[in-house]
């Protein structure tokens, strides 16, 4: 069976009649799922790196308020104006950075990373399906996301820059602020959030119409379940946000007062509405978004990482139906979490000991899925490659982030953490060590198939060393500053309320805490440094990489057993599945690895 | 390649691919007007009553559009039965019928819409308020532009009552309606200017939100309902089948912009 897939591999009898379609339509308005991917991973690729030098200029603004940002200090002013004047971040401008850092890395570097491109890429050669089941509006979703990309990049070049508010834009301040940096910012959300719609659509249909004969429910690989979760929250989530997002802009450009309560008084003057709206309402929706969001980000994270771990402990998933049945209680609990970011608004005790009770529920499935992870390494012969690292450094970084979230999920002790470092620790160990650590070992473990070549093992190891190591230094001393009460989002890194600015006054931010903005500063810069072995291997193995066989991991799913790179259609023979997606180290097989279209 | 189940059902789920995809998109239109509606519960919740206007809405013009759109509903059936049992000529008069009846209902929606931009509110600097006309007819006048303009005063046709004058004020005031009287207004004594658009109020604002939305939706509809009236239409000499699942899944999305109005009616012009 699976020597079948291979002599046909490259055009076969019925591409001969084909003809060759031109580059535009081969590489910028391809609807073929598989170029759709890699268009939507350079692309989050890209837009992950500009979030990350937005950070960088912000934490030298943290650790030395008001002096002027080394090396790009000057071309920020040149392309920025006045808000860069002489080289040195004004408050607006770290205002700007800071909400569009947050939402560059959310909404256009994480999501279509993970669910974009592994997902366009590896589901339907997973399911065994042809393509998507809507390739067009496969191609679509790509357009609109690179729309809503084009929008917020220029909202930073408009009179007063981008929007302000930070990545959760709450009313009032975000319809107080007299420029138009948020107006783009909602345009470019709706963009955005239809894009995440019609690939959600696509990839629900795809895995429910598309699975190849066989491939009943409980033979999908893992990754398709995290992907097919994923698709219903993006699904289910978005389009409130979208409402909120269509009031907010009536609130910005038509004068309405959804948001804006009575008597609003904007720079000390009452303000010119009809008042009698409600500030909480668009928290509301942004959170009942917001909270499903965070399980998009980390979702598919957690489905590469399971197969990695399977493929290099060379044993089959421990607990699959647990896996299974956690991710899809994940996915029912995540839409009533919500109001555990808003236990300090003042919505009421009783309501925060509902969100309380079903935060700490939902903690549960989260811990099943990572005790399955680390269950599923015991007793196996493990391959260190460089995928490997970078899933089995995921489960302690997840897991840090993760129980770091229960205090901050009882009301009582997000009194003191909320708004504070600790929060933005504790999100960034689930998103940064934890999904991006994913997604790097999800480029390592797919770009053999995706090119042809495999990337340089040595480097690889480099870029996770530096990685790890940085990566910790970076958001290890938030967790300190934060209980020391450190706020979040002050433009001088919290310089006015430390004990050295206020002699005397108790509660001063110590200058050990103060001090520890260098060691961050010196930790992200190390961070940087470290990316530049992943992206000369990104671009040098593609041509001088050793080149990688159909099945370079001997790997059991589906995607492995097609051409490399696989052709338009994916498969030579339509395949049929008889078995498990992680049937490793099979008593009485002939091989440590039994693919699911083996007979 | 082919994609399989584009026009025939895979068995195990009994669907074809588009209808799949309808209805998952149909789901999330539930959850984007959802989240409209409970914005809407809650603005009214916590609005008082004074600025939350009642009664403002044409119910007779809001009740002759539910039933257009409604006769749209069974011609869009039916236009698709017709192509089941494979008569084109009758899918092509109902199809008519259905486009006919989206245009009409945008067309009556816009006649509210205009009625609306040229109604008024004022809030007197001594605490008064009146709803009404202003002389001339003039559309989203504001105070600041009645000030940009140099006037000293505007001529206001007040309605017989406030919307929140008391159930007795209003009885009175339909039994004896008086006749219109045109009353001078100062400028200098008007606090807030305002037709009845989205900014009036966050009634208007969920209002005018809520069937905007709608009303593109409409729009988008009638659009690919058109699109398969006229030159979509000559799939069904080529595909009949693949041709009839897009009048269904058409169909269905016409129904959901349906029943959002069976919703909106009631909750915007009645309650
Ligand atoms: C597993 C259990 C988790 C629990 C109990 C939890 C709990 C919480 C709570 C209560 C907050 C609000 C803190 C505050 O503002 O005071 C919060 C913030 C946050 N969490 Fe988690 N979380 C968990 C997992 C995750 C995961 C998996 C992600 C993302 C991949 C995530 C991302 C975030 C983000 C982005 C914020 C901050 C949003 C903001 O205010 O800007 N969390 N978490
Ligand atoms: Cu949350």
């Amino acid at each position: 069976m699976q020597a079948t897939t291979h002599n046909v591999a490259h055009g076969g009898a019925d591409e001969a009649h084909h003809h060759e379609p031109g580059f535009m339509q081969k590489y910028v308005f391809s609807t073929d799922h598989k170029m759709i991917g890699i268009q939507y991973g350079l692309t989050a690729l890209v837009f992950l790196l500009f979030g990350f030098c937005l950070m960088l200029c912000m934490r030298w603004q943290i650790a030395h308020p008001g002096q002027p940002i080394p090396l790009v200090g000057h071309l920020l002013e040149r392309v920025l104006g006045d808000v860069a004047k002489d080289g040195k971040m004004s408050p607006d401008l770290y205002n700007s950075f800071g909400a569009m850092h947050g939402t560059i890395m959310v909404f256009l570097a994480i999501v279509p990373l993970a669910f974009g491109a592994f997902g366009n890429y590896v589901v339907p050669l997973q399911i065994g399906a042809p393509d998507m089941a809507f390739p067009r509006v496969n191609m679509a979703s790509y357009q609109f996301y690179v729309l809503g990309g084009i929008i917020m990049f220029v909202s930073f070049f408009i009179p007063g820059g981008a929007a302000q508010a930070g990545w959760t834009s709450y009313s009032p301040l975000a319809t107080s602020i007299p420029t138009h940096g948020q107006a783009f910012w909602l345009i470019g959300m709706v963009f955005l959030i239809s894009s995440s719609l019609l690939g959600a659509v696509n990839f629900i249909a795809t895995i429910i119409q598309l699975r190849a004969p066989g491939m009943t429910w409980m033979r999908l690989p893992f990754f398709v379940w995290a992907q097919f979760v994923t698709g219903f929250l993006l699904l289910l989530a978005f389009p409130p946000l979208e409402a909120a997002g269509v009031m907010q802009l009536m609130d910005n450009l038509f004068g309405t007062s959804f948001f804006l309560p009575t008597g609003l008084a904007v720079g000390g003057r009452l303000a010119d509405i009809s008042g009698g709206g409600s500030p909480l309402l668009w928290q509301h929706l942004f959170w009942f978004l917001g909270h499903p969001e965070v399980y998009v980000l980390i979702l598919p994270g957690m489905g590469i990482v399971c197969e990695i771990i399977a493929n290099n402990t060379r044993k089959t998933i421990w607990g699959y139906k647990s896996l299974v049945y956690s991710v899809l209680a994940i996915g029912f609990l995540s839409f009533i979490v919500w109001a555990h970011h808003m236990y300090l608004t003042g919505m009421g005790t009783k309501i925060s000991a509902f969100f309380q009770t079903t935060t700490m529920i939902i903690s549960i499935p989260s811990v099943i899925l990572l005790t399955c992870f680390f269950i599923s390494l015991w007793g196996g012969s493990i391959r260190f490659n460089t995928p490997m690292l970078f899933a089995l450094a995921f489960l302690p970084m997840f897991g840090i982030g993760g129980l770091t979230g229960l205090p901050l999920g009882l009301a009582a002790a997000d009194l003191h953490l909320h708004d504070t470092y600790y929060v933005i620790a504790h999100f960034h160990y689930v998103v940064a060590p934890g999904t991006i650590f994913a997604m790097f070992a999800g480029v390592y473990y797919w770009y053999p198939k995706m090119t042809g070549r495999m990337m340089s093992e040595f480097w690889g190891k480099v870029h996770f060393v530096g990685s790890f190591i940085f990566m910790n230094i970076v958001f290890q001393p938030m967790f300190f500053q934060g209980m020391a009460g450190m706020i979040r989002r002050m433009a001088d890194g919290g310089a006015n309320y430390s004990a050295a600015h206020n002699p005397g006054a108790i509660g001063g931010l110590s200058a050990s805490m103060m001090g520890l903005h260098s060691v961050i500063l010196w930790g992200a810069v190390g961070l940087a440094v470290s990316q530049i072995p992943f992206i000369l291997n990104v671009f040098i193995s593609m041509k001088n990489g050793k080149p990688a066989n159909d099945n370079p991991w001997d790997a059991t799913t589906l995607e492995w057993q097609t051409p490399t790179p696989p052709p338009h259609g994916n498969f030579a023979h339509a395949p049929t599945v008889y078995r498990g997606p992680y049937e490793y180290s099979q008593p009485g097989a002939k091989k440590d690895f039994t693919p699911q279209n083996q007979a | 390649m082919e994609i399989p189940y584009t026009t025939k059902p895979r068995p195990d789920t009994g669907l074809y691919n588009a209808k799949v995809g309808i209805w998952l998109f149909l789901a999330s239109e539930v959850m984007l007007f959802g989240a409209l509606f409970s914005s809407y519960i809650l603005l009214r919740v916590g609005a008082f009553v004074e600025n939350w206007p009642h009664g403002l809405l044409n119910v007779p013009i809001g009740t002759v559009n539910t039933i257009v759109l409604i006769v749209s509903s069974i011609t869009v059936v039916m236009a698709w039965a017709s192509l089941k049992m494979k008569n084109f000529g009758k899918f092509k008069f109902y199809q008519a019928i259905t486009v006919l009846c989206a245009l009409m209902f945008l067309g009556i929606k816009s006649f509210e819409y205009r009625d609306k931009f040229t109604h008024y509110e004022v809030w007197k600097t001594d605490g008064t308020r009146m709803t009404g006309h202003i002389e001339g007819k003039p559309m989203f006048l504001t105070l600041a532009k009645v000030k940009a303009a140099g006037k000293e005063k505007i001529g206001f046709i007040p309605d017989p009552y406030h919307y929140s004058a008391s159930k007795e004020v209003k009885h009175t005031a339909k039994e004896h309606p008086g006749e219109h009287k045109t009353v001078e207004i100062a400028v200098s004594e008007i606090k807030r200017l305002s037709a009845f658009v989205p900014a009036h109020s966050t009634y208007f604002a969920i209002y005018f939100t809520l069937t905007a939305l709608h009303g593109l939706h409409v729009l988008g509809g009638a659009i690919v309902i058109g699109f398969l009236f006229g030159p979509g239409s000559k799939m069904w000499h080529s595909d009949p089948e693949r041709f009839t699942n897009r009048v269904e899944v058409a169909g269905l999305f016409w129904h959901f912009v349906d029943l959002v109005w069976i919703f909106l009616f009631p909750v915007l012009y009645l309650l």
